[in-house]
């Protein structure tokens, strides 16, 4: 019982982070059709970001400068790089993010090397929330809940209570009709763009020291932030809120299910062993498996509902 | 009858037969063992950049899972040769890479399966979602893939149709060039099948062919399994030359290396893979060797060429064929010289600037300097960093205004070839 | 008893989310006959060619073809069965020649279908077949032109020559000879005459002399719903159609 009131808490923090990560790669990618490879290298550079921000001016003012730099480079790339790209092609402008990820990722290696930096969680924000069933909630996992709530209720209004929040609604299911009426949509998609590095970059200043910080990072975030999109599906971002814990929970509860396909196969007689021709996949815990699950789930919607939960087109 | 347009062809094959010759160490009677390994390696990733391009540049398909049927072709040969080895197999060493590639043929046919039901973005997806569930098995099971430190066999098996051990290099290296020769033959005279034609116009315009009485999806099928077979050819070829076949064989890295080479050598001429594989193979093993950050210079070319050349060197190639025709050449010779100058010093000034970089970070922790014709250089002064920044200005904004003089130049030798107004 | 009709709508009614475009239509479309869609912008004629090639489905009804109902078929299906169109805007293959856009028409037909044995250049039947569409079309001397290249009337033409190439006895053209000069259209007309002698042509057209040059008999479509349909005279006479659509023309 501990185990599934504590996993489903720490499956709602990640999954919040990952929201965090995929409501701006679902606007970036709804709007414009460029799936952003490099959104887990902005991520990533958030967290650098973040690093360094702390250590020469506090961790509040991370928050804030981290967020804002990723914000601009992401407008740096669209408008010097994407927008260039864009009449030749779809598969272009994937390559194009593609091609990204190889700078940001050695960059940041050349910059701060390959070690993992010491990015902490800030000592005023250190300490146990609350004990539940002896195991410590940690006070910082309830501000990243906070966070990624406020963030949620500042998109919710953007997009809600502002003209042009009302107009990225339009461009995110009908972009063509929305540039055919007359609004700027280049501009539209310049905001979008950056504003979704924006988010990439928050996410990395409160996930930098709840993960760690190493260059390794974008590849290990960026698969799974691929699946949540495609998984919540196009031009939804309550899909992809829903997607998120989901993919969240999925995850963490993965990790703690320590039987195999064979240990359920046992109470009805078939025993499997290591040396049996599946032997091995059918005896492998789950939790070992844990990190493949998104990507199996997310394969299976491709197959079976292309438009992802709640997606309001095709990929 | 030799046709006109087979004679690059038969002299590349003649250049790859004499290479290592010209290389070969005369007074020890021993080839030179870096260059056999670099032409063997070319022989592989040109199949793999060939077979990619089977997808990418013929049917418009962007696969990020490529490598999967490379490596598992590499792993299913390790399996084979053990089993030769054993006795338990009696099939000979050149037909290695054909079980090589049946394997991978059916492999791609059960992911081919699945992936192909949709297009675009989608498959791409999939794809990804199939590399990275491929990868990982690799490292977890052991079975088949020998988990993290992989499968070994050795090559000595005795079972050959010319009676050779493939003991030496060079005996493998001729064995590489034989069956690359015949991939490449049959994957270029698949583009000229009905197949390899709808596959070419299934990227064009799905619904029309679709009005032609073929189902797009079927056609995608068909393509992504012939592509894993070739694959699956080139990947035994490695098990064969390494002997040892681990996680790296399926992993992201190598299906990247894959679309670097079909795309930056040219994805809509069959020859441009070719071209990519070398001169990536070439400055993979060269740069690679001078410079820890080979990796920016691949990103940065890449995302150059995605931006300013999305048809690959081999479009940029083909551009210039109407113009030679007509005899016109000679006009763009001084143009041409006008944008390398600058040219070269922005190139000169950027890496300049990203080698003092990693040198002021990564390098001092290695304890390496920066030599520059012999001399050592300084990275934490400041005069070489304003000497690289100053050249990569100027040579940007020089470049800008020779690359308009250019374009006026290029219009008017071309005022009247619309092929080749890019 | 009447022989089958190349195409039977029966009831058809198409809806794209709340909206009713299709608002159900009934039409006979006889064998051989030369058959034009006439109607105003919106009126749903090119919905309803998307709705019998198969491009899209229908919401209710049945669509036959010579009495076989393909309403739920892909669109490869239903060409197989001998239906083939053309598109409002140009749709050919822009990166392969002319040739190739030609010789691909011709592949299925021909019973190649999805083979990577055959060696196309040496292929002398289908060659042949696809030199004389060249020669039908008067595309000879742009053979080996990439078709992106080709000007916009000679494009039209190279769709029209792919839409026949497979043979389909039932032919539907979406406004060929729209953006076309007069000197064009009637080129295109004569185009259109000789390659569907024989074969049943249904025709979205807005131009009025093309209607009246080409069609045995004419249906008008206003807001998904058929107003009339017969032969021109008596549409010409109708005054529902006059007051809808023809206005000062059909005096």
């Amino acid at each position: 019982m501990e185990v599934l009131l504590v996993s489903l808490l720490n499956g709602l923090v990640y999954g919040m982070l990952l929201f965090m990560l995929a409501s701006g790669l679902t606007l970036i990618f709804s709007m414009m059709g460029v799936l952003n490879f490099a959104h887990g290298s902005i991520y990533m550079l958030g967290a650098y970001f973040a690093y360094e921000s702390t250590r020469f001016l506090g961790f509040w003012s991370a928050l804030l400068i981290a967020p804002l730099l990723c914000g601009a480079i992401g407008a740096a790339i669209e408008i010097w790089g994407l927008r260039r790209v864009h009449h030749n092609g779809h598969i272009a402008e994937l390559l194009f993010t593609f091609g990204l990820v190889f700078i940001i990722g050695r960059s940041v290696q050349m910059a701060w090397g390959m070690l993992p930096m010491p990015y902490r969680v800030p000592a005023g924000l250190d300490f146990p929330l609350f004990t539940l069933y002896g195991l410590q909630f940690p006070a910082y996992r309830g501000f990243m809940l906070l966070i990624s709530a406020g963030m949620l209720a500042a998109i919710w209004l953007l997009l809600k209570r502002t003209r042009i929040g009302m107009v990225i609604q339009a461009a995110l299911t009908h972009p063509g009709m929305t540039a055919a009426l007359g609004h700027n949509v280049p501009l539209v998609f310049t905001i979008v763009f950056a504003g979704g590095c924006l988010l990439a970059g928050l996410a990395g200043v409160i996930g930098g020291n709840y993960q760690s910080t190493e260059p390794g990072m974008a590849d290990a975030m960026g698969p799974i932030v691929f699946v949540v999109v495609v998984f919540g599906g196009l031009g939804s971002l309550a899909g992809c809120f829903l997607a998120s814990i989901i993919m969240g929970m999925v995850v963490t509860f993965s990790v703690v299910i320590d039987t195999s396909i064979a240990d359920l196969l046992h109470p009805l007689g078939i025993a499997v062993h290591n040396d049996d021709l599946l032997g091995e996949i059918l005896t492998v815990p789950v939790a070992r498996i844990g990190a493949l699950l998104p990507l199996l789930m997310m394969v299976l919607i491709l197959l079976f509902r292309p438009r992802g939960l709640l997606g309001t087109r095709d990929t | 009858m030799i046709r006109r347009a087979w004679i690059p062809w038969l002299v590349l094959l003649v250049l790859a037969i004499v290479l290592p010759w010209l290389f070969y160490d005369w007074a020890h009677h021993r080839h030179a063992g870096f260059v056999i390994s670099m032409l063997s390696q070319m022989g592989m990733m040109i199949i793999l950049a060939l077979s990619y391009n089977m997808l990418l540049g013929q049917s418009g398909l962007f696969s990020l899972c490529h490598a999967t049927f490379f490596g598992f072709g590499g792993y299913a040969t390790i399996h084979f040769l053990n089993a030769a080895g054993a006795g338990e197999l009696p099939v000979p060493m050149e037909l290695m890479p054909l079980l090589a590639g049946l394997s991978g043929l059916g492999l791609a046919i059960v992911f081919g399966a699945m992936a192909t039901r949709q297009r675009a973005t989608a498959f791409a997806m999939i794809t990804l979602g199939i590399g990275e569930l491929v990868a990982t098995a690799a490292l977890m099971f052991h079975h088949f893939f020998g988990g993290e430190g992989g499968v070994t066999t050795n090559r000595m098996i005795d079972q050959s149709l010319f009676g050779l051990s493939y003991a030496s290099g060079i005996q493998v290296y001729y064995l590489i060039l034989a069956w690359a020769f015949i991939a490449a033959l049959l994957m270029r005279l698949q583009t000229m099948t009905p197949l390899g034609r709808m596959a070419n116009a299934c990227r064009d315009n799905f619904e029309r062919a679709q009005f032609m009485g073929y189902d797009p999806r079927a056609v995608r099928f068909l393509q992504f399994s012939l592509a894993g077979f070739f694959a699956g050819i080139g990947g035994g070829l490695y098990a064969i030359t390494y002997e040892i076949v681990t996680f790296d064989s399926v992993a992201a890295p190598l299906s990247a290396n894959a679309l670097l080479m079909a795309y930056i050598g040219g994805n809509m001429a069959f020859a441009g893979p070719v071209l990519g594989a070398i001169l990536i193979t070439l400055l993979q093993s060269g740069v690679s060797l001078m410079s820890n950050s080979w990796l920016i210079y691949v990103g940065v070319l890449f995302i150059a060429m995605v931006t300013f050349a999305p048809t690959g060197l081999a479009g940029i190639i083909m551009l210039h064929g109407p113009i030679w025709r007509a005899g016109r050449l000679s006009r763009l010779a001084l143009p041409y010289l006008r944008l390398v100058v600058p040219g070269l010093a922005a190139v000169a000034g950027f890496v300049g600037f990203v080698e003092l970089l990693s040198f002021l970070t990564i390098g001092s922790e290695q304890g390496k300097r920066l030599e520059l014709f012999g001399s050592t250089i300084d990275e934490t002064s400041a005069m070489p960093w304003i000497v690289a920044i100053a050249l990569l200005t100027l040579g940007v904004v020089w470049l800008r205004i020779e690359s308009r003089y250019f374009a006026r130049v290029w219009e008017a030798v071309t005022a009247d070839m619309p092929e080749a107004r890019a | 008893m009447t022989t089958t009709p190349a195409i039977r709508l029966a009831d058809v009614r198409k809806s794209f989310g709340a909206t009713e475009i299709i608002r159900g239509v009934n039409l006979d479309i006889a064998t051989g006959e030369r058959h034009a869609i006439i109607g105003p912008n919106g009126a749903g004629k090119t919905t309803l060619f998307n709705l019998i090639s198969g491009r899209f489905p229908i919401t209710a009804g049945a669509i036959e073809l010579r009495g076989r109902r393909i309403d739920a078929l892909p669109p490869q299906r239903i060409n197989r069965l001998g239906l083939s169109r053309s598109f409002q805007i140009t749709s050919i293959f822009p990166r392969l020649t002319v040739f190739e856009n030609l010789r691909c028409a011709l592949l299925w037909s021909r019973g190649y279908h999805y083979s990577f044995w055959h060696l196309l250049p040496r292929q002398r039947g289908l060659n042949d077949a696809t030199e004389i569409l060249l020669l039908d079309l008067n595309l000879a001397m742009r053979r080996h032109v990439p078709a992106g290249l080709l000007s916009y009337a000679e494009q039209r033409a190279l769709e029209i020559g792919m839409t026949v190439a497979g043979g389909a006895n039932v032919i539907l053209l979406d406004e060929p000879t729209a953006g076309m000069s007069h000197s064009e259209t009637e080129y295109a007309v004569a185009l259109i005459r000789r390659v569907t002698e024989g074969k049943t042509l249904v025709m979205v057209e807005h131009d009025m002399r093309v209607v009246f040059d080409l069609a045995d008999t004419i249906t008008v479509l206003v807001y998904g719903n058929v107003i009339a349909s017969g032969p021109p005279t008596e549409i010409r006479a109708n005054r529902a159609v006059q007051e809808a659509y023809l206005g000062a023309i059909a005096a």
